[in-house]
């Protein structure tokens, strides 16, 4: 077998039992799915294929430890930083602004 | 587009490389040999336009390998088979 291209390629290898429950949506999923969807009609990225790239870059604990849309996201995130669309700074700063409006209760 | 350059029914071997891009072929089956089972759509190459190169199509072979060449332990039949989508830049002839 070949040397595996990041955390995903694990095909033949142990993997552990598999969690089969059913989840509902959340909200955030929703939006990130329509974020990831705008950015391909805006032509911010060019194919699914580009934020994969980035999910198969995540380290291995990112990829373990992440959920489905929260790797999403954050290939979205690094994607759109590395084509200049937004700053790591605005980025940084923005999540911010959102995580002390969460502390202060104020939800989303 | 330029014609297919395998049909249905020949054996072909898939590449045994690993760039440093998304490229859509499990590690399983590098170097692994199989069948063409049927000629697919065109897609663009992704290892071409992640780095900005445009986006040249290629066009997908669907390609049939046995589980026993895959797996050395392999305890199924040997009938048994994986179905994979590989472009033809994957591709040599193994006839």
């Amino acid at each position: 077998m070949s040397e595996p291209w990041g955390p995903h390629d694990v095909g033949g290898r142990e993997g552990g039992p598999i969690d089969l429950s059913e989840h509902d949506t959340a909200h955030w999923e929703w939006q990130i799915d329509a974020m990831v969807r705008l950015a391909l009609k805006k032509g911010l990225i060019s194919d699914f294929a580009e934020l994969r790239d980035g999910i198969e870059r995540l380290t291995p604990d990112d990829y373990e430890n992440l959920s489905y849309f929260e790797r999403w996201a954050k290939a979205l995130a690094t994607t759109l930083v590395s084509r200049g669309v937004i700053t790591e700074s605005a980025l940084t700063a923005k999540a911010q602004v959102i995580r002390e409006r969460q502390e202060a209760g104020m939800g989303e | 587009m330029n014609e297919p350059r395998f049909a249905a029914g020949q054996r072909v071997r898939i590449a045994e490389r690993t760039p440093p891009v998304h490229h859509r072929v499990p590690s399983y089956a590098k170097g692994k040999v199989g069948v063409i089972e049927r000629v697919c759509g065109v897609h663009g190459m992704p290892e071409h336009f992640i780095r900005g190169d445009g986006k040249p199509a290629q066009r997908i072979y669907r390609v049939t390998i046995p589980q026993t060449e895959l797996w050395q332990a392999y305890q199924g039949s040997e009938t048994d088979i994986v179905e994979l989508e590989i472009f033809e830049h994957w591709l040599e002839s193994a006839e």
